[in-house]
Parts: C-alpha cells; sequence; structure tokens
C-alpha cells in the first residue's frame, strides 16, 4: 500500500499570509494546498492558508445557509457510497431535537491512505469541516472516529481539536475516539452502533441514522474527506467549488493510486480526470499494465486499456462498468494474476464478516474457498460455474453491503479475467501466481479481533 | 400501500419456519436461510404472510409497509 504522500503544491507567499481570508485557489491543490510533508498543520498555519473558519453563519444569516451552499456545489458523500451531501445534512436537520455529528475517519479499506492522510496533515481542514455541519444541522455533539490501534494519530487529533476549543473557535471540543480496527467496523451503522456502546458491527435499518443513531439521536455521518471539501465550500461558497470537475461529479477528491506505479500514493484530482491521467501523476506504471482496480477491494476490475481514457469519478466509472469507492486506483501488471490477487482479498473480506447474517457467514467462505481452488489449485473444470452459483445466492441478503462489495469484485474478476479463469479451471494455476502478492491484505499481526 | 416480505439477517438463524408455512413467497438456501420472493405481497397470500411472521421463532420476518403505490 502506498505510504507516500502527494506533492504539496507552491507555498503561500508572505503577502498573502497577513490578509485573514486568502483568496480561494481556483485549481489544485485545494484541501492539500500548505500540507506539510512531515507533520501535521497547526492551527495558526491552517487559518493562514485558508483564512478563519466562518462558523455561525459566517456572519451573514442562518446556519442552514451552508445546507444550501452545499446543495448547490454537488459535493457528495467521498466515504464509498457517494450520496450527496447536502440532502443527507437536510435529512438530520430536518428532524426534532439536538442532533450529533460524526466524522468517519477509520478508513477500513486497507487499499485506501487518503482519510490518513488528510487527519496527520491537516487535522484543522476535518476539523473545520466537524464544527461547520455541527452548526449547520444543530448538533451539540460530534465525534471524530479513527481506528483506535492508531494511538499516535488519536492523541494528536485530541491535541488540534483541544486547541481549537481552547482558541474559542469550537463550543465544545471535537470528541476524539479509537473504533475497532475491522472491516467492518467503519460501516456507519457499526460506528454508531460502538458509539452507542454496542459491538462495532453493523446494524439492520430501519431505523436509519438520521432518523435514530448516536444516543437515539438524528445523527450526520460523514467520512473526514466530505467534511474536508465542507470547510472549503463554507469559505469560498458552491460555485468556487464548481469550478473544478465534471458537471455530474463537481469539485476535486483525493484518490490513493496503488499497484505497480513508479510513485504510489495519495494525489488530488479534478474529478473526471482520465484513470490513464491519474496512473501517469503517480509516475505511470512500473510494469505494462494488465488491469485496473477501481474503487478498491468493494470496487471492479477493468482491463487495462479500457479504463484508461474513463474519467474517474462515480458516475462515469459505473457507466464504464467501474467503481469510485473511496477514490481507489490500483495497477496490476500484465505479469500478475488477477485471480490470485481477488482470490486473496476475498478470504481477507470473508474473514473480516461480522459474523451476523447467515448468507455472509457461510457464502463468503465457501466464496473463498473456490476462488482459491480456481486460482492456486486448478479448479478440475467446476470452480467457474460453482463460483458464478455462488454469487446470486450472495448478493444483496446481508443487513448491510459486505457480501455484495464482494460479489460486485468477484463478478468483475471474471469478466476482467475471464480467458485467464477458463484456464486456470481446465489447466491449473498460471505462472502469474508465483508472483509476490501485488494487494496488499493486512496481516494476522496487523489486524485487530475484537469488536467491543 | 403496498406491503412487502422482509428479513433481518441479523435475527434470523435459519429455523426454515417461513419456508414451511409460506412456501409460496419463501425458499431456502443451501445454508437453510431464507430467500424471499421479491414485489409485494398478492393480496390471497396476505394471511399467510402475517401467520409465517407472527410465528418466526426469532422475529426476523417483518412485512414491511411501503408507502411507493405499485404501478
Amino acid at each position: 500500500m502506498s505510504r507516500r504522500l502527494a506533492p504539496a503544491g507552491p507555498g503561500r507567499s508572505a503577502e498573502l499570509a497577513v490578509l485573514a481570508g486568502p483568496p480561494p485557489r481556483r485549481g489544485l491543490p485545494r484541501l492539500l494546498a500548505g500540507m506539510s510533508y512531515d507533520r501535521p498543520l497547526g492551527l495558526a498555519e491552517h487559518e493562514r492558508v485558508h483564512g478563519p473558519v466562518p462558523l455561525r453563519g459566517g456572519g451573514r444569516g442562518h446556519p442552514h445557509r451552508l445546507i444550501g451552499l452545499v446543495e448547490r456545489s454537488g459535493l457528495t458523500g467521498r466515504g464509498g457510497a457517494g450520496y450527496p451531501a447536502g440532502a443527507k445534512m437536510r435529512l438530520v436537520a430536518r428532524r426534532r431535537g439536538p442532533a450529533v455529528v460524526v466524522a468517519n475517519g477509520a478508513e477500513g479499506e486497507p487499499a485506501s491512505s487518503k482519510d490518513r492522510l488528510l487527519l496527520t496533515r491537516l487535522p484543522h481542514l476535518v476539523l473545520d469541516g466537524i464544527s461547520l455541519a455541527a452548526e449547520a444541522v444543530g448538533a451539540r455533539q460530534a465525534y471524530l472516529c479513527v481506528h483506535r490501534r492508531e494511538t499516535g494519530l488519536l492523541a494528536s487529533l485530541r491535541a488540534a481539536a483541544d486547541d481549537r476549543y481552547r482558541a474559542g473557535i469550537d463550543p465544545a471540543p471535537t470528541e476524539v475516539v479509537g473504533i475497532p480496527g475491522r472491516y467492518v467496523s467503519s460501516e456507519q451503522t457499526a460506528i454508531a452502533a460502538f458509539l452507542n456502546g454496542r459491538e462495532g458491527k453493523p446494524a439492520f435499518t430501519p431505523p436509519r441514522l438520521h432518523e435514530r443513531g448516536v444516543g437515539g439521536r438524528p445523527t450526520l455521518e460523514n467520512n473526514v474527506e466530505t467534511l474536508a471539501h465542507l470547510a472549503l465550500i463554507a469559505r469560498h461558497g458552491d460555485s468556487w467549488f464548481r469550478g473544478m470537475g465534471l458537471p455530474s461529479a463537481t469539485g476535486t477528491a483525493l484518490v490513493t493510486v496503488g499497484g505497480a506505479v513508479c510513485r504510489p500514493g495519495v494525489y488530488e484530482i479534478g474529478l473526471g480526470a482520465p484513470a490513464g491521467a491519474v496512473i501517469m501523476m503517480a509516475g505511470g506504471p512500473a510494469e505494462p499494465p494488465q488491469a485496473l482496480l477501481t474503487g478498491g477491494f468493494f470496487g471492479r476490475w477493468l482491463p487495462a486499456e479500457y479504463a484508461w481514457p474513463v474519467p474517474l469519478s462515480g458516475p462515469t466509472m459505473r457507466a464504464a462498468g467501474g467503481a469510485m469507492g473511496a477514490g481507489i486506483l490500483i495497477c496490476l501488471p500484465a505479469s500478475a494474476c488477477g485471480l490470485a490477487e481477488t482470490a486473496r482479498v476475498v478470504r481477507y473480506l470473508a474473514e473480516e464478516n461480522a459474523g451476523q447474517c447467515g448468507p455472509c457467514v457461510f457464502g463468503l467462505p465457501a466464496l473463498a474457498d473456490a476462488l482459491a481452488d480456481l486460482a492456486y489449485a486448478g479448479g478440475r473444470g467446476r470452480a467457474v460455474a460453482q463460483i458464478s452459483s455462488l454469487l446470486p445466492v450472495i448478493e444483496g441478503r446481508g443487513a448491510c453491503r459486505h457480501p455484495d462489495g464482494v460479489t460486485q469484485l468477484v463478478r468483475s474478476a471474471l469478466q476482467t479475467f475471464g480467458a485467464d479463469a477458463h484456464w486456470h479451471d481446465r489447466n491449473g494455476p498460471c505462472y502469474g501466481v508465483r508472483r509476490d502478492p501485488l494487494l496488499a491484505v493486512p496481516g494476522d499481526a496487523e489486524r485487530e479481533w475484537d469488536w467491543k | 400501500m403496498s406491503a412487502r416480505l422482509r428479513v433481518n439477517p441479523i435475527t434470523c438463524s435459519g429455523y426454515g419456519m417461513c419456508a414451511e408455512l409460506l412456501p409460496e413467497l419463501v425458499a431456502l438456501d443451501r445454508w437453510g436461510y431464507p430467500i424471499l420472493a421479491p414485489g409485494p405481497i398478492p393480496p390471497h397470500l396476505a394471511g399467510a404472510a402475517r401467520r409465517a411472521v407472527r410465528l418466526c421463532p426469532t422475529l426476523a420476518l417483518l412485512i414491511e409497509e411501503t408507502r411507493r403505490r405499485q404501478t
């Protein structure tokens, strides 16, 4: 997985730094402006780059003003589901009584590093977004959730939240909470369950979070990148935000580029940049490419030459049979076996099921077995049919989307590596199986097994 | 108003009572968990559906009223 960071933009000039609100950047980088390579930006530095946070409606009217701005900006959730951010805020703001804001920075997806980058380098951008969202929906309580094993990150975020409280920006400090490091624990109903004192496992809906979430109150749950965008929209307005991206997918997004590329890392792109161009931002393919995994572990494989010109955004990727997910692109080299890579990921995802729903508990391990058979042992002419018959029995039958994410990945693997799959099925494993694994799946030591 | 069958897959532990009582709308998968027929419950099965919901040992089977009118 990528550890390298995106290149920071040219630093702001000294003259601009003395102004209270520097003029907005039209181009890139937006979120990553002023980012330091090795440390979090402090509150004063953050305000020099972006100006003070326009809380209390920016002094220009009702806090609901921000909801209208976000709706007009076209901002969609950056955690994977891509739900319109303004509509979500409106749903929560409409409910009676004080609400709760939950910022999701747990980044359960092993192929993604963007949330970690934001939280370790630009915590105040996320915390601005949390304060603004809380004010707009009428929340008195706000939580920022990260994996509890990240003790250093927890400490630095708590310090940042305290700085803001002491500076009088936030009426109450955002509560930084460590949640279990399980894959499905960062699903939104699982976070709410954990904050409510239960195990961090997904829950059956209804009730939806905006109806009854944390503490039984209407709850706004957003990915931390979504909230960081919110912090800039509140400052510069909706038309500024739409100045980049596509009409159907506005603004910029953070993308984690990994696999066989020369400079894996997190990059900020204008939505709609072709997938190939984003791979080139990351230094280009390190080896001749075969396929791209779009959208991460819950995403879809696409043949490289087909995916290359596809604009990277939720709607355009979906139309092309790919996925945007939380903004992930992984380049699979021609020398690797896509089936073996998929089999390892599916095994990991099967082990990460919450043990709640039958079709997921029994279906995912069966699917992982069949895929491992096909990839490593040759399918004896039966594996492809066996996999295809399992998919419809698993799909859409869990309380959360975990099983659906897995079946979508497997379906796309059978399509993209279709010829390879039939070759494996008849003749046994290909040479690519001998290669070192490309997709980084967390090892047992890095994983957490406890839900509470 | 139309009504739809839904199962809470977390509480369901695969007793299979629903498939016994309502085979017209419920089939079982290879592990014994219910697969529900899509679409609204036909009027002539409404009574049987309510009975299956009442008798589910884990109270996992639900009838969900959908406000969207089926055309």
